[in-house]
């Protein structure tokens, strides 16, 4: 597998132009996709901080896309996958955002209105056949703008032993993601949850409430902006803070 | 209740001065019934549970029934929701260990080597995972394999009434209880599997002790075969029961004991192999008859199967360390017992309190901090008695998870109740639910 794609490759659109980095060491992870700039450390961002921690800026990036080779079994999928689309019609281009090769794993970054075609595609297509979906994982990136909300889903072929993911994102301002509970009705249940926990409104979905949360709670719990809660406990005559109000290394 | 709201499935609603107030518990429900009475004599819709003994757990069902016909089945769950993944969030890598235990209790070591699995690859330290580790991990898997298939089949039997295959069911499981907490300390919620191998190592005399348990359990799993198999009250209950085919189980996501009873042999530990899984010799039971009768015999045969994985892990137990020797992954300090229990040990304390600075603050950050994974995501499967457990994890290059979610066997495989049970008996409907052996702890999270 070429798993240094992802981290060797082309700078992302993220990278600052303006900041000479010819004669700074090289950063682990410089060049994929920006998602956050991290300042300071340690939660301390009022001005009391006097550990010079405070002025500590660091970019977050996600491995960014791919270029040909994938290695092994990959490009068979990605040429398959786009030889196929383009015989319906569709560009892979527009229908593809970016394929991403990162630590043996295969990612297609899919357009959100193209999703229902793509994946329909990989589990008819005999030479995709992915015909098991283990479902969909909602990740909330907040800094990521205008594509915060993700939602990722593991395909598994059984006929030919492979497991790829498709990853869509929409952004927090217009949630929708059409609902791919047509191809897969495994998915029922997993978009019930990805809305409940993050708001994602799966369009199409037959039923889209409530699964997990009472069906009139307020919010959607496992966004970042959706506070952890828990009280102060005293332990031995030390207040120990709620999980969320501890000091933060990241 | 005050005002009739116009969608029939949502919750009715008043104006208070504190705001609009729902009423989620009754006032749908009492709808439901009300129209169902209306529409015809003999249909009635019945709630089972959410506490209910035979339904393992908190599940609730509704079932709308005509005369003894199951016309509709719906599941409501969510009631042992307890917001693990998130509290994963605000912990670091190794912490995590402690709360997945807890999601799936009956299958413990399979949500811990899981989500390890999930952070190893983060971190990209698969290949340096020693071999006594991964054989540890493995022996624990399949002892836990044994006890979650003893756990369905003796609450299963429990069910149909057979409440000798009950006494037998935990009888055999408290043997391997017993195990755990000689190894780990505890029988439940053990964070002993942790990224970069284990907690620690085997105590002296594990491995005469277990291979006493392989012994004993070799005499006593025929006689769940004498007590059932051919049991002619048994069959008649379970046979052609909870039919799901393999169109259905693909469709439906539905993997296990479930999909294999449906006879493909489709096992995670075969297909895409880990912890070494692909050097042991076992064999993938399977059975033609897609119904709950099969399935306990697939459940069963998995429990032989384990058994020899079992006794290959103890021959192939070699001295060696069980972490990794990246010092910024593993726990600072051994564990040793004091006169308090288990804690670090003397010698530890001893040496970053009186010899080495570096190595206390090496220990210092290590335990409040915890230690950074690179950016990206993973997705790492293992096949626990249930089916496909998967963990997908982000990091964004912290000290705490971005996000890990787990996708729990026992969650997809229950979506299958409702096509298993509608069109069948009343009685019916709590066989199919004991196939498919669902835990809320692990359905809920």
């Amino acid at each position: 597998m070429s798993g240094e794609n992802g981290t060797g490759g082309a700078r992302g659109p993220g990278e600052d132009p303006e900041r000479d980095t010819a004669n700074l060491p090289g950063m682990r992870g410089a060049g994929g996709e920006e998602i956050r700039v991290q300042r300071g450390m340690f939660g301390a961002n009022n001005g009391g901080d006097t550990s010079g921690y405070g002025g500590l800026v660091r970019s977050v990036r996600l491995p960014g896309a791919s270029a040909r080779p994938y290695g092994g079994w990959f490009d068979e999928v990605a040429d398959e996958l786009e030889g196929a689309l383009e015989e319906q019609g569709l560009l892979p281009e527009n229908a593809l955002d970016k394929t991403v090769v990162d630590r043996g794993e295969l990612t297609f970054h899919v357009e959100r209105e193209h999703l229902v075609r793509v994946a329909r595609t990989l589990r008819d297509d005999p030479a995709l056949r992915f015909e098991l979906c283990t479902g969909v994982s909602g990740v909330h990136y907040p800094h990521d703008t205008g594509r915060e909300l993700h939602a990722v889903y593991h395909l598994r072929s059984l006929t030919h032993n492979r497991l790829i993911r498709l990853e869509v994102s929409a952004p927090d301002a217009d949630p929708h993601i059409p609902s791919l509970v047509p191809v897969y009705p495994t998915n029922d249940w997993h978009e019930r949850e990805t809305w409940d926990f993050f708001g994602i409104v799966f369009d199409g979905h037959p039923a889209l409430t409530r699964i997990m949360m009472p069906d009139d709670w307020q919010g959607h719990p496992q966004r970042k902006d959706y506070p952890l809660g828990g009280i102060a406990v005293e332990y031995k005559g030390a207040q120990i803070p709620a999980p969320d109000q501890r000091r933060s290394y990241s | 209740m005050s005002t009739q709201s116009p969608d029939a499935s949502a919750a009715s609603a008043r104006e208070t001065t504190e705001g609009t107030v729902y009423t989620v518990t009754g006032g749908d429900w009492d709808e439901v019934a009300e129209s169902a009475a209306r529409a015809d004599d003999e249909r009635i819709v019945v709630n089972m549970g959410p506490q209910h003994p035979s339904t393992h757990g908190v599940l609730r069902l509704i079932l709308e029934i005509d005369g003894e016909t199951v016309t509709e089945a719906r599941c409501g769950i969510g009631y042992l929701h307890t917001g693990i993944e998130k509290n994963l969030e605000f912990r670091t890598w190794t912490q995590g260990t402690t709360f997945v235990t807890r999601m799936d209790y009956l299958t413990s070591f399979f949500n811990e080597t899981a989500y390890c699995l999930a952070v190893e690859k983060l971190l990209g330290i698969e290949d340096q995972i020693t071999d006594r580790a991964s054989v540890i991990r493995v022996l624990l898997m399949e002892l836990n394999r044994l006890s979650s298939h003893l756990v369905c089949i003796a609450t299963g039997g429990m069910e149909l009434g057979a409440t000798t295959i009950m006494i037998y069911g935990f009888r055999d499981r408290e043997m391997i209880l017993d195990l755990y907490e000689l190894i780990t300390g505890l029988r439940m919620n053990h964070a002993y599997i942790r990224p970069g191998g284990l907690a620690q190592d085997l105590p002296s005399g594990a491995v005469d002790q277990i291979r006493e348990f392989v012994r004993k359990m070799r005499k006593n799993l025929p006689e769940y075969d004498k007590l059932a198999t051919g049991n002619p009250i048994f069959k008649a209950r379970m046979q052609d029961v909870g039919h799901l085919d393999l169109a259905g189980c693909m469709a439906l996501g539905a993997t296990g004991p479930i999909l294999r009873s449906t006879g493909l042999p489709h096992d995670l530990r075969k297909a895409q192999p880990y912890c070494g899984y692909e050097t042991y010799d076992f064999e993938v039971p399977t059975a033609e008859s897609a119904d709950a009768y099969g399935r306990f015999l697939v459940r069963l045969e998995e429990m032989r199967q384990s058994l020899d994985i079992v006794e290959q892990c103890l021959d192939r137990l070699k001295p060696g360390p069980v972490m990794v020797a990246d010092k910024k992954i593993a726990w600072p300090a051994q564990l040793a017992h004091g006169p308090d229990g288990l804690g670090n040990s003397l010698d530890h304390i001893k040496q970053i309190m009186g010899t080495s600075m570096e190595a206390l603050i090496h220990h210092f950050k290590l335990v409040t901090e915890g230690f950074r994974v690179p950016p990206g995501q993973a997705y790492a499967a293992v096949e626990s008695p249930k089916g496909e457990l998967g963990v997908h994890a982000v990091s964004d290059g912290g000290t705490r998870p971005f996000r890990v979610h787990f996708r729990d066997p026992s969650f997809t495989n229950l979506q299958a109740m409702a096509a298993m049970c509608e069109g069948g008996q009343v009685a019916d409907v709590i066989v199919a639910v004991a196939s498919i052996d669902p835990v809320m702890g692990g359905v809920d999270r």
